[in-house]
């Protein structure tokens, strides 16, 4: 559905070498890294079947009904000549109407039949015993993931293992929110759900092949909405026992950065996040325990590097304006070790 | 009591030679009127003001979603102008502009002198307009004691908990809340007066069978109008008593529901749809007959389906709610009762193409905004059970897919048919034509800038983009539809102003209209153009639908088939 495709789609039509011209051309866009067609787990994929259903079904009425529209206009359009003083008055016809009633209510039960199937195998899929269990926390504008069985508490990436089809190991998300409401949205691996407080709700996703899926909040959720993204990291079985280890663990504490722990430590940044193993138990910010093995920060807005991090810690708003991190107002001295010490939280 | 207040407007008139003089009168003339059609013109103007406003907002956001990583506004600046732009658009454009036409057209096409209650009409237009205006004082006072002015930024549907005091400080949630309520007690006092009027103020012979289809959808436009808005109005004071007398409704951090929100606010909000629409279905019923020069084709069945609509639109609102949670059961029901309502639309429809099947179609400045409509809304339809089926909603629910659509609904279908009817009734409310030239510059501009708009905002919905996000990711493959999407939205706006010089230039040089310019079938066309303020020197007497046509037709009228 991106220029891409339609670009692939045309190069498929045209001779050899045209062919190979085109496909170039399609290659210099990216590729869709959130369309809705291009499903990579079984909730997605049978989305994905029942919307071409729709979308067949809307296709073949649009012709027919829009047709029909083209061929009165065009058959019945005024004439120069017309000498008739007007059109024979014609007020209507049971039979006709009962037809144009009978019809669409048969095209309604299929629909309605096809899509309450889906509804059904969807929401009341039976959950297998060795599961991934994930509690995902909405926050104004970051997620908190707990993983209770593995003790594991982290933010805005999200680790799950890919799904065996042979033996399947979804993975189970359920939901609330701290503040207003979310939504978490993965287009590739599943149809989005509400992230709403006081209200728990479940989510199931079992990606087939390993890699990065994207997707991001869906529900406006105040200033920063738009900078609420999503990160789903679909690990190979091996990777994802590896990530849990490190996880695990308590957060490194190494002597050569003890002045920028103690910056942590003095100032308000340990109110609002957790780093394990220290006096750092503050709940509204992300725990930052293992910080540097992620991939970006500020839920998925900004690569992490260590010139990023220093220049979000002195001000936020540079990245995300609106944030509810305020600016610490730190000496370059301070804002240099602090941004050392948490690269060193592998 | 209404006679009393004419008369004494007609006497001050008479002696208005005092300081101030022709203005003064002639705003006095206004400002006190109770005329039906003084009235109906008001709501039309205010409403146009409203448009060119919350169309200045959409162009604002088009400008800052154009390309990726934006800063042409801030999020913050951005989060007012949807809020804003949703608001104005559904209660003070939507609303007062169908209201508008009903007003005007409702007792001169059911022989009447005035509506029911001509007090209540203009006490009804004053305090929506009041509601508009409180809207806008939001940028100057919203945030009340805090300092600066804000508008409110919590979206046109306001979910809670965002609207807490704690998230919502300040005042503008509380502009918005008022605005919204007072332009309901506005569009209660109007619906009631539709449904009085059309009972009551027949002439002669209009019976409920022979009331011409507009007046038909009007009176059920107006009795949903009556249940939707109440649970609207009981929202928002109960958002009002969470924010200022410790209520806990909808303040989740002390047990309250967030989702109790969004029932309340969509059984209001989807039967709005149907309030918005109908009105335009109600155009097209006139218009469409008039220059395909045929009697409408099955009349009956066009009742019971708007009445069906009526009925059906009350049972499908949490079609906005498939992602919350409701569950398997819930999903199912509301799925199947969304998917219903497309038979009776369905009917409509097909009722529309059998009534231009065989006729002797004019391609007129209304006419071709109509044959667009018929299009466009179904197109909008087909969408629109594609979001019903609740999994594909699951994908495409908040996502700019949802955007597309209900634009398609709003502009596709509505708008255009509002443009229909302005070429139409525009002689009849100032007795002048308006331009064709201009009109056909008007129909080829919009309906281009349309499709360049709203078809391509489809597709990065379907690429994962949500709605209501200030700007976005340069690598997810939106940036090349948004930049479509926003040229067309400056297409539009180059046509709007094509649109309002039209209406302006034509009112001093347009053409005479006389009293039927369309060779129309309906009342309203059988008295002066303007009409004078008592519309009918002597209350006509009909005996079929169409009594224009049994005048001009003695040797074959319609009464001889109803």
């Amino acid at each position: 559905m991106s220029l891409s495709m339609y670009v692939a789609t045309v190069a498929r039509l045209l001779p050899g070498s045209l062919d190979g011209l085109a496909r170039r051309v399609a290659l210099c866009f990216t590729p869709d890294p959130t369309n809705i067609f291009a499903p990579e787990a079984t909730p997605a994929h049978s989305i994905f079947g029942l919307s071409m259903l729709v979308l067949g079904i809307c296709a073949g009425i649009f012709l027919v009904v829009g047709g029909l529209l083209l061929y009165v206009v065009i058959r019945f359009r005024h004439r120069r000549g017309y000498t008739v003083r007007e059109p024979v008055q014609i007020y209507g016809s049971t039979q006709i109407e009962v037809s144009w009633t009978v019809i669409p209510i048969l095209i309604i039960v299929v629909l309605f039949l096809a899509t309450a199937r889906i509804i059904f195998t969807t929401e009341m899929a039976r959950k297998p015993a060795d599961a991934v269990n994930v509690v995902v926390i909405g926050h104004q504008y970051w997620w908190e993931y707990h993983y209770p069985k593995l003790g594991i508490t982290t933010a805005n990436e999200l680790h799950i293992p890919v799904s065996d089809p042979r033996h399947p190991q979804p993975s189970y998300l359920t939901m609330t929110s701290a503040d207003t409401d979310h939504s978490y949205w993965v287009p590739r691996l599943a149809g989005k759900m509400d992230l709403i407080p006081n209200k728990i709700n479940t989510m199931w996703m079992d990606p087939e092949k390993p890699g990065l899926y994207l997707g991001q909040c869906a529900q406006y959720c105040g200033v920063e909405h738009a900078k609420m993204l999503i990160r789903v990291y679909a690990d190979t079985p091996a990777e994802f026992a590896k990530w849990v280890a490190n996880q695990q663990k308590p957060a490194v504490q190494d002597p050569s950065v003890a002045e920028g722990r103690a910056v942590f430590m003095h100032n308000a940044c340990m109110e609002c996040h957790t780093i394990s193993g220290t006096a750092a138990k503050g709940k509204f910010g992300p725990d930052l325990s293992h910080l540097a093995s992620r991939d970006t920060f500020a839920s998925g807005a900004v690569p992490l590097t260590e010139q990023n991090l220093r220049a979000f810690i002195n001000n936020p708003d540079t990245y995300k304006p609106g944030v509810l991190m305020p600016a610490m107002h730190l000496n370059d001295h301070d804002l240099d070790a602090v941004t050392k010490y948490l690269m060193t939280l592998r | 009591m209404a006679t009393q207040t004419q008369v004494a407007g007609v006497g001050y008139q008479a002696g208005a030679k005092g300081p101030g003089g022709v203005f003064l009168a002639t705003l006095q003339d206004w400002v006190m009127t109770v005329d039906h059609k003084k009235i109906g013109i008001m709501y039309i103007v205010y409403a146009l003001l409203f448009l060119a406003i919350a169309g200045v907002e959409a162009l604002l956001m088009r400008i800052q979603l154009a390309v990726p990583n934006n800063h042409f506004v801030s999020p913050q600046t951005f989060n007012r102008l949807f809020t804003m732009h949703g608001t104005t658009m559904v209660f003070f454009v939507g609303m007062p502009i169908l209201f508008g036409f009903g007003n005007y057209l409702v007792p001169l096409m059911i022989g009447a002198r005035d509506m029911a209650f001509p007090r209540l009409n203009a006490f009804s237009f004053w305090v929506s307009a009041f509601a508009g205006f409180l809207l806008y004082f939001s940028y100057f006072a919203g945030s009340g004691l805090y300092g600066a002015g804000t508008a409110p930024d919590v979206g046109w549907f306001a979910y809670a908990p965002l609207t807490a005091k704690v998230f919502s400080p300040g005042h503008s949630t509380d502009y918005w809340t008022l605005s919204v309520l007072l332009s309901g007690v506005g569009s209660i006092g109007t619906a009631l007066n539709i449904v009085a009027t059309t009972l009551c103020m027949r002439c002669k012979g209009m019976k409920l069978s022979r009331l011409p289809l507009l007046v038909w959808l009007y009176f059920v436009t107006s009795c949903i109008a009556f249940i939707a808005i109440s649970p609207l109005t009981a929202a928002q004071i109960m958002l009002i008593i969470d924010r200022y007398l410790g209520g806990h409704f909808f303040d989740t951090q002390a047990g309250g529901s967030a989702v109790l929100w969004m029932h309340f606010f969509w059984i209001f909000g989807h039967p709005e749809v149907y309030i918005l629409v109908l009105p335009a279905f109600a155009f097209a019923n006139e218009i469409i007959p008039v220059f395909s020069r045929k009697a409408i084709f099955g009349y009956p069945a066009m009742v019971a389906a708007t009445v069906g609509i009526g009925f059906i639109s009350m049972s499908v609102w949490a079609h906005h709610m498939f992602t919350v949670g409701m569950g398997p059961a819930g999903n199912t029901f509301f799925t199947l009762s969304t998917m219903i309502i497309a038979v009776p639309t369905g009917i409509k429809i097909f009722n529309w193409l059998a009534t231009m099947w065989g006729g002797n179609i004019h391609f007129t400045t209304p006419m071709i905004f109509a044959i667009a409509f018929l299009f466009q809304f179904l197109i909008a339809g087909l969408t629109g059970v594609m979001l019903a089926a609740s999994p594909f909603d699951w994908q495409l629910g908040s996502s700019y897919f949802v955007v597309a659509h209900f634009h398609y609904v709003l502009v596709g279908a509505i708008l255009f048919m509002i443009f229909s009817a302005f070429y139409f009734w525009y002689p009849k409310m100032t007795g002048r034509m308006m331009s064709e030239k201009l009109g056909k510059w008007h129909f080829w501009l919009f309906i281009i800038g349309f499709h360049l708009t709203f078809d391509f905002m489809h597709i990065p919905g379907i690429l994962g983009m949500p709605r209501r996000i200030f700007t976005y990711e340069a690598d997810r493959g939106w940036a090349s539809w948004n930049m479509i999407v926003s040229i067309g939205a400056f297409v539009q706006a180059i046509a709007t102003l094509i649109f309002l010089y039209n209406l302006i230039s034509s009112y001093f040089k347009g053409q005479i209209a006389g009293p039927d310019p369309w060779d129309a079938w309906t009342l309203e066309w059988s008295t002066n153009s303007p009409p004078p303020s008592y519309n009918f020197a002597q209350i006509p007497t009909v005996e079929s639908r169409r009594p224009l046509w049994d005048i001009k037709h003695p040797e074959d009228p319609d009464s001889r088939y109803e």
